[in-house]
């Protein structure tokens, strides 16, 4: 509508479709093929098989994918806990102090994960608290990097809530524990399952703060993804990419698919 | 004595949590995120400050600060993260507005389909994008083969992916997606009937760009740009595995040092500049989301 002649909107389009095959679809579909390449010498790859899938669930790559699974969700888990008190706690506040709060819990997305880690590694390495070297100081790393974006989340979440369906219930003489297991969680289940799912997300992508302090037991996937593609396995490392992407996006679409059957006649009632 | 037998006895949990309450109205919720917060955040952060500005030493000591800080490594680590940062924000800015102009205003098949691929990017690593690149434009890569193949040279003509332009390419993909998504929320809450109006009065579209969508956009876009300043700046995964010699960041120079030198003194001070760096970036995009008017300063 914003373009009515045909050859200026064959134009128009012709770039865009141009520009989203360069920089997203061609990646995407280029990590897929080298996943499954044997051999790459002239321009397209040859002996296509399941080879490197097979390799990577063999050897100590498959294991990636369990450390970060672990890791994902336990970190993810805790913050998502941790998020929702925090952003409870500041519903509706106002001052000076809930505006440092609220920077405070936010600030963990402004600060380098590499810097991140170096600081857990510092901190962890010396007493009172020896973990060094352990899988739990991992878990940390990305509890830390993904609970700002969970508590935004779930700010983000309340602010959508509509208030007067929780004074209604106030008003009828529900207790704050009442209101908070039976009115408020419920109505806030959708925003909580999204921050869950991209928080998961996240760390299965996090490489900074990882690849400062992984112990040689729990090797993630990014860092195990970088370690095959730096010694040139490039293959078997597509391969485990494709892992990472299929985890995530699995994982996302069953956080989506969980909300919607939990909460059928919710928010979708007025469309079904 | 009367009172005393007919009144129920104050349940002594009740009490507790009431006194709890009144001491500590509606945000007695925060002691657990604050605690965790101050044990595995602020405490960490604190003692790589101190560890940068004592030098390891007991008292305060500047000096070996400040050596690191004037050395050249340094230097060169802080302007390649600003040029890259500055590069690859502009150019996130001028890609996610094309697109998101079209996506909005040019109808299209698909649509939603681009619009969804895009925003899939959101929720995967960075470092995928430089894998991909090197099978792409990589100097054995598809383009590169190809082009040889037709030219007959010798060597891979094209020769851009392990140097700036390859990390700046890599983060304008990665991060167009976070510039895109708050200019289609402005442009959807954008009147059309304007743009009608406009048309139908002869504007053509280069000027309804310019005089609609771009000042419409521009909380947006200061939103999504300072974003991006922030999220280019922190960037590490895609340095990494570009793997260039010649292409060291702050966040890059945090890592050599700290796990390839053991040198965690100065690591500690490069993290320490990288930190006031971040912090001062993220103080603007606070600024701008809050000149856009939300509410909330969302990362993602």
């Amino acid at each position: 509508m914003l373009i009515w002649s045909r050859a200026g909107r064959a134009a128009v389009l012709g770039v865009t479709a141009l520009v989203v095959l360069v920089l997203y679809a061609a990646p995407l579909a280029i990590i897929v093929l080298a996943a499954f390449a044997g051999q790459w010498n002239g321009v397209w790859p040859s002996q296509m098989g399941l080879g490197n899938f097979t390799a990577v669930f063999q050897g100590a790559p498959g294991e990636a994918v369990w450390a970060s699974l672990v890791t994902g969700l336990a970190a993810s888990a805790v913050a998502l806990v941790s998020g929702t008190a925090a952003a409870l706690a500041l519903r509706g506040g106002r001052g000076i102090g809930r505006r440092a709060l609220d920077l405070l819990f936010f600030l963990p997305s402004a600060v380098p994960s590499v810097s991140v880690g170096l600081a857990l590694l510092v901190a962890f390495s010396r007493p009172p608290v020896l973990l060094n070297g352990t899988a739990l100081i991992v878990v940390i790393a990305h509890f830390v990097i993904v609970s700002a974006f969970a508590f935004g989340a779930v700010s983000a979440g309340l602010m959508q809530l509509p208030r007067d369906v929780e004074q209604m219930a106030e008003s009828l003489g529900a207790s704050a524990g009442y209101r908070l297991r039976r009115v408020t969680l419920p109505l806030l289940l959708p925003y909580l399952a999204a921050a869950f799912g991209l928080s998961v997300a996240l760390s299965m992508g996090e490489l900074g703060a990882t690849s400062m302090l992984y112990p040689p037991g729990w090797v993630t996937m990014p860092v195990s993804i970088f370690a095959l593609t730096d010694r040139g396995d490039v293959f078997e490392g597509s391969a485990l990419t494709v892992i990472l992407i299929a985890a995530t996006l699995v994982h996302l679409a069953l956080v989506q698919l969980a909300t919607r059957g939990g909460r059928a006649g919710g928010r979708r009632s007025g469309t079904a | 004595m009367a009172d005393a037998t007919t009144r129920p006895l104050p349940h002594p949990h009740r009490t507790l949590r009431h006194t709890l309450r009144a001491a500590l109205p509606g945000s007695a919720w925060v002691v657990l995120p604050l605690a965790l917060s101050a044990l595995v955040f602020l405490y960490p952060l604190a003692l790589v400050l101190h560890e940068a500005l004592t030098g390891g030493g007991a008292g305060l000591d500047t000096g070996p600060a400040l050596r690191v800080l004037g050395a050249h490594i340094f230097r060169t680590a802080l302007t390649n993260t600003l040029r890259i940062a500055l590069a690859s924000t502009l150019g996130c800015l001028v890609i996610g507005f094309a697109l998101a102009v079209v996506l909005s205003y040019v109808p299209f098949p698909g649509r939603s389909l681009a619009l969804r691929l895009i925003e899939t990017f959101i929720a995967l690593p960075t470092f995928l994008v430089t894998l991909a690149f090197t099978f792409l434009y990589g100097s054995a890569g598809i383009v590169n083969e190809t082009l040889m193949q037709a030219t007959g040279a010798a060597l891979p003509p094209l020769d851009f992916l392990y140097s700036s332009w390859g990390v700046i390419l890599a983060e304008v993909t990665v991060y167009t997606p976070f510039v895109l998504r708050p200019l289609m929320a402005a442009f959807s809450t954008l009147d059309r009937a304007q743009i009608e109006v406009a048309a139908s009065l002869g504007a053509r579209a280069p000027m309804i760009v310019r005089r609609i969508l771009l000042p419409a956009a521009l909380p947006a876009l200061m939103a999504g740009g300072s974003l991006c300043l922030l999220l280019t700046v922190n960037e590490f995964g895609i340095v990494l595995f570009i793997g260039a010699k010649g292409v060291i960041t702050l966040p890059l120079l945090v890592y050599s040092k700290a796990i390839q030198e053991f040198d965690y003194p100065t690591a500690c001070v490069v993290a320490s500049a990288n930190l006031v760096l971040s912090v001062g970036l993220y103080a603007l995009y606070r600024a701008m989301v809050g000149r856009m008017g939300g509410g909330h300063a969302d990362l993602v």
